[in-house]
């Protein structure tokens, strides 16, 4: 197993109350595998992503990947949060070279990379520019570059495409299908979208209301290239609503 | 600079020549109390022309120079400290709480006392005076980065060292600048009060030196040029900090 999540709980204490988070967590991920995240808000989909990022810790159970104990951030591990984090005084070519620098590839070296991933998400024309230039979309095409620029055999995905518009967000889902196709990482990927998940995912977790524990898991037996309008795609949506559903259901209670 | 820059300072000339000739006109008071633009042009001239002003402008750029790239070191490196380390915080704070209120004029003779009457108490003093304003205003640029920024560095396999310099202080640069920029205008505005005790060069010591001898025009031009240098420095600090941050720019022109 790439990942391996064990007994993992994780509490906060809040103006003196503790409030458990996740509860108890068993999961796995298989090298290569897309897995995505769903649940209600507040469910914890976050805090999980946060400690298998390692910038969280734990309050039980552990992370490992590749059986070695999650301690902390690492380069092993890519993250594209949905904020679009960019390193605002950098461009577009000095955000996605930044972990290529850090380890101190030649210069030659980080070019072929950087232009690589820049052709890979459709940002050659833009590689000048600084984030502030960039719209929503291109900013998080540039976030996910800079990702695999750094070739880290994980992607760790929070909501990614939360903030766009549901044009430009199909466009990147497709982006990120065909690019997955190419690079076979290893993704754990949160999102809010039952669509999304069953567009991208090989299994789909759902969560339950916090503290947050797998309620169903799916294994989304579909082609690699996915027609969001197919019988078995639209059957998979139902079922996955159905179950969500009961959970969101239980937060309004 | 702009049209009405030049306006309003163009003005201001016209109205201190309009009241110090009318005053001579007028003999409203003594003269010499009121020297006109033309007097503090000439003993410009004089002193620039016997060398002495531009030695009191080396003497005291040279005294801010020091003591304030000394506090500007100190209050870096500390303040990165304070920001970064939450038990250096908590010990400091108190500390800063308490010694910020004081005018820092209040322990100019401590420094006469400490290190005399050279270089060393003027440099010191500025030092004092400098540090604490900007290892606030720095401390505190330094929490406001995001720590989002921090995370991302860090799951490109960025250590410590890397974070600071390549996340912390780009990302509080502007911060650092201000800061900087606050100390420098505090530096030149305390040099003078440390150049009126107990030194024998420096603007400070020409301002103190007019009022021994009683030449208003040389108080008056001490004055002016000060003012001067203030607006010099603080250009060179804009027009660096423009070429920095084109990155802030490029949305707002592009
Ligand atoms: N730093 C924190 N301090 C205190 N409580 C926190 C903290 N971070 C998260 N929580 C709490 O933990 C729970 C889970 O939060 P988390 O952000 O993981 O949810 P989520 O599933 O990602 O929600 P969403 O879908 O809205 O992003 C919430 O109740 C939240 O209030
Ligand atoms: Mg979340």
């Amino acid at each position: 197993m790439k990942i391996r999540v064990r007994g993992l709980s994780r509490t906060f204490v809040a103006q003196g109350r503790e409030t458990p988070a996740l509860l108890d967590v068993d999961l796995e991920v298989a090298a290569h595998e897309f897995v995505c995240l769903l649940g209600p808000s507040g469910c914890g989909k976050s805090t999980l992503l946060n400690i298998v990022a390692g910038f969280l810790r734990p309050t039980a159970g552990e992370v490992r990947v590749d059986e070695r104990p999650v301690t902390g951030p690492g380069a092993d591990r890519g993250v594209v949060f949905q904020e679009y984090v960019l390193f605002p005084w950098l461009t577009v070519v000095g955000n996605v070279e930044f972990g290529l620098r850090l380890k101190g590839a030649p210069a030659a070296e980080r070019r072929g990379i950087v232009a690589r991933y820049l052709e890979l998400v459709g940002l050659a024309a833009h590689a000048e520019k600084y984030p502030v230039q960039l719209s929503g979309g291109m900013k998080q095409r540039v976030a996910i570059a800079r990702a695999l620029a750094n070739s880290p055999e994980i992607i760790l995905m929070d909501e990614p495409f939360g903030a766009l518009d549901a044009q430009t967000r199909e466009v990147l889902q497709d982006e990120l299908g065909r690019i997955q196709r190419v690079e076979h990482k290893t993704v754990l990927f949160v999102t809010h979208s039952i669509r999304e998940a069953v567009y991208l995912a090989d299994r789909v977790i759902v969560m339950t209301s916090a503290p947050g524990r797998i309620k169903q898991v799916f294994t989304i037996k579909l082609p690699e290239v996915r027609d969001r309008f197919a019988p078995e795609f639209t059957h998979y949506e139902s079922e996955i609503t159905r179950v969500v559903k009961e959970e969101v259901a239980k937060v309004h209670e | 600079m702009s049209r009405t820059r030049i306006l309003a300072l163009v003005g201001v000339l016209v109205v201190w020549a309009a009241v110090s000739y009318g005053n001579r006109m007028l003999g409203v008071m003594a003269p010499a109390l009121l020297p006109t633009p033309g007097e503090v042009a000439t003993v410009f001239a004089e002193t620039v022309r016997d060398g002495s002003l531009p030695r009191h402008v080396a003497t005291s750029l040279a005294r801010v120079a020091v003591g304030f790239g000394l506090a500007a070191v100190a209050a870096l490196a500390l303040g990165l400290l304070a920001a970064m380390c939450v038990p250096v915080r908590l010990m400091v704070e108190p500390i800063i709480e308490f010694v910020r209120p004081i005018p820092p004029l209040a322990f100019l003779p401590m420094f006469l006392v400490w290190f005399g009457l050279g270089e060393g108490s003027k440099v010191a003093f500025i030092g004092y005076t400098t540090f604490f304003p900007m290892f606030v205003a720095i401390a505190a640029a330094v929490l406001r980065v995001d720590v989002t920024l921090l995370r991302a560095a860090a799951s490109l396999g960025a250590g410590h060292l890397d974070l600071i310099r390549r996340v912390i202080l780009p990302a509080a640069l502007p911060g650092i600048i201000v800061a900087l920029r606050l100390g420098f205008a505090l530096a030149l505005f305390v040099i003078v009060g440390a150049e009126f005790m107990g030194a024998d060069a420096g603007l400070g010591h020409l301002i103190m030196e007019g009022r021994t001898f009683f030449v208003p025009a040389q108080i008056v031009m001490g004055a002016l040029v000060l003012g001067l240098l203030g607006s010099i420095v603080n250009a060179l600090l804009l027009a660096t900090e423009r070429r920095l941050f084109r990155w802030r720019e490029a949305g707002a022109t592009s």
